[in-house]
């Protein structure tokens, strides 16, 4: 492994890599209870028209894309607050919507087109230091707001109209929370790109809700399986020369069926 | 106290244009324990959610503890229907119950002090409804009648004014309901009480009075079920699947013995 870390890249894949999923797992535990897996795969989607902005007017990408999946996750939220049972629609509208709005404007902008590849599917390996810095101010910040807003978010999550009752402001912590989530997905896609944020948000808090008692655990759980599952995934990738981001996927992926294969078994052989 | 708990007046209220509510007037009294019955879609859940003020009524006004009911939903210790929070949440019994102690105040404190002090809280409250072994527990991890008591210590949290139950004992079996109901009876030394539940039978034993729910509402100052209550209860339900020989079957013995 010290072999790896004498490349100066690599270095910055692995911090690039914990940041992200030590993020991914406070977000990815308040999106999995809060069940806006969907919504999150809009944003998602959504950001690469961001990245098309950018690539047009040559902005710079990070603003460009944060700003874009800011504004596609507050109209998301904004739906999804009013008419609940609408709102998947809407997400898929726009999740293609932003997507198309992307691939027109990477075909409007003049030049050598920019490899697609590398927002679809990450680019962990080419993440600069500038980035990295982004990385974890944006991960001191939603650390800092899950915080102070902790039970507030906790009350939103397990029960949201008791919250409302109890006088939370339930609506102005749901777009925070979407606020988050779209800065999360724009430093989730720069690891493993923008069609596999969902498995880096979700697969982590999903096997770790079931043994953890609190909040606090899923979070903190979800991180660092979030962490194994990404230098593992980049240990493969370096071993075998293989994409990154997907075999950062496909560790989860694969840890997620052995998961359900072992509780099957575990109820299996409880019932004999 | 001078004024009534809930002070309903005039109340009407509609879904998409069909009436779900017309004229209601309640007036709850301190120390009362209301049962509010009713068949499905008379309303019921409506009125409930006109109180907490989750919902605004187009005609009449609702007070609670004299201020309007969208500013006073802290007074009420609510008590939702267990079956519709969601199951496998990873939360503690404790951390259930702290919830019930938020405020409305955006800048409460947060410090590590408080904390302790609200767990203090919330195991005096669990000890109080027999459930503070079970504080560190799971929630997943408890049976529904458990269930049902941690939420009312959610509920007892806010030290409230009104306890506010849905359907309270859909989810717990006949020994458990028995239970339950003594359990509430006890807290209705110091607390208003007001019940939803389609269950007449369970309910009318320990209630003192009875309020029937089927788009406008009546008043009973007692816990009777009188023939005539069953009348404008269950006029036409749909298909008849409430039978009236069956209440009184199960229902009346408990009033046939009344003192006279």
């Amino acid at each position: 492994m010290p072999e790896i870390l004498q490349f100066e890249f690599m270095r910055n894949a692995l911090s690039a890599g914990l940041l992200v999923s030590f993020i991914c797992g406070i977000i990815g535990a308040l999106v999995v209870t809060n069940r806006i897996v969907f919504l999150s795969g809009g944003i998602a989607h959504a950001a690469y028209g961001g990245i098309g902005l950018a690539f047009y007017f040559g902005w710079p990408y990070m603003i460009c894309t944060i700003g874009f999946s800011l504004a596609a996750g507050m109209v998301m939220a904004a739906v999804s607050m009013h008419s609940k049972h609408r709102a998947d629609t809407v997400v898929g509208v726009i999740w293609a919507v932003g997507m198309a709005c992307g691939i027109i404007l990477t075909d409007l902008t003049p030049g050598y087109n920019v490899d697609l590849m590398s927002y679809l599917f990450g680019s962990i390996l080419i993440v600069s230091a500038g980035d990295i810095w982004i990385m974890l101010v944006v991960a001191v910040v939603i650390m800092g707001l899950t915080a102070f807003f902790y039970q507030d978010l906790l009350a939103m999550s397990y029960d949201e109209e008791f919250a409302r009752i109890r006088g939370v402001p339930v609506q102005a912590l749901y777009f925070m929370l979407i606020g988050m989530l779209a800065v999360t997905i724009v430093m989730v896609i720069q690891v493993v790109g923008l069609i596999m944020v969902i498995a880096l948000l979700t697969i982590p808090p999903f096997i770790v809700e079931k043994y953890a008692k609190s909040m606090f655990q899923m979070m903190l759980g979800s991180g660092l399986l979030g962490a194994v599952f990404t230098l593992s995934g980049l240990w493969f990738s370096y071993t075998f020369d293989l994409t990154s981001g997907a075999c950062v996927i496909m560790v989860a992926g694969i840890s997620f069926f052995i998961f359900l294969l072992i509780e099957r078994l575990v109820v299996l052989i409880k019932s004999i | 106290m001078d004024f009534p708990i809930v002070e309903i007046k005039d109340v009407s209220f509609r879904y998409n244009g069909q009436t779900a509510l017309q004229n209601v007037n309640l007036t709850v009294k301190p120390n009362d324990f209301i049962a509010m019955i009713g068949p499905n879609g008379g309303g019921k859940t409506t009125l409930l959610k006109l109180i907490l003020g989750l919902l605004k009524p187009e005609i009449g006004s609702i007070r609670v503890m004299g201020q309007p009911a969208n500013k006073a939903s802290h007074h009420i210790g609510y008590v939702p229907q267990d079956i519709h929070l969601k199951r496998n949440f990873p939360i503690t019994v404790t951390d259930i119950v702290r919830m019930g102690m938020l405020k409305p105040q955006i800048k409460r404190t947060r410090w590590r002090s408080n904390i302790t002090k609200e767990r203090c809280q919330a195991l005096e409250i669990l000890e109080q409804l027999e459930m503070d072994a079970y504080a560190d527990s799971k929630i997943s991890a408890l049976s529904g009648g458990q269930r049902q008591r941690v939420l009312i210590a959610r509920a007892l949290a806010a030290q409230p004014q009104l306890l506010l139950l849905d359907e309270p004992t859909a989810s717990i079996d006949a020994k458990g309901q028995a239970d339950f109901f003594r359990l509430l009876k006890e807290l209705n030394k110091s607390i208003t009480i007001l019940a939803v539940s389609h269950d007449l039978l369970v309910i009318s034993t320990y209630v003192k009075s009875v309020a029937c729910v089927n788009k406008g509402l009546h008043y009973h100052d007692q816990a009777e079920i009188t023939g005539e209550m069953l009348e404008t209860m269950y006029p036409c339900t749909e298909d008849d699947e409430v039978c009236p020989v069956e209440l009184i079957a199960h229902g009346l013995p408990h009033r046939v013995l009344q003192d006279h």
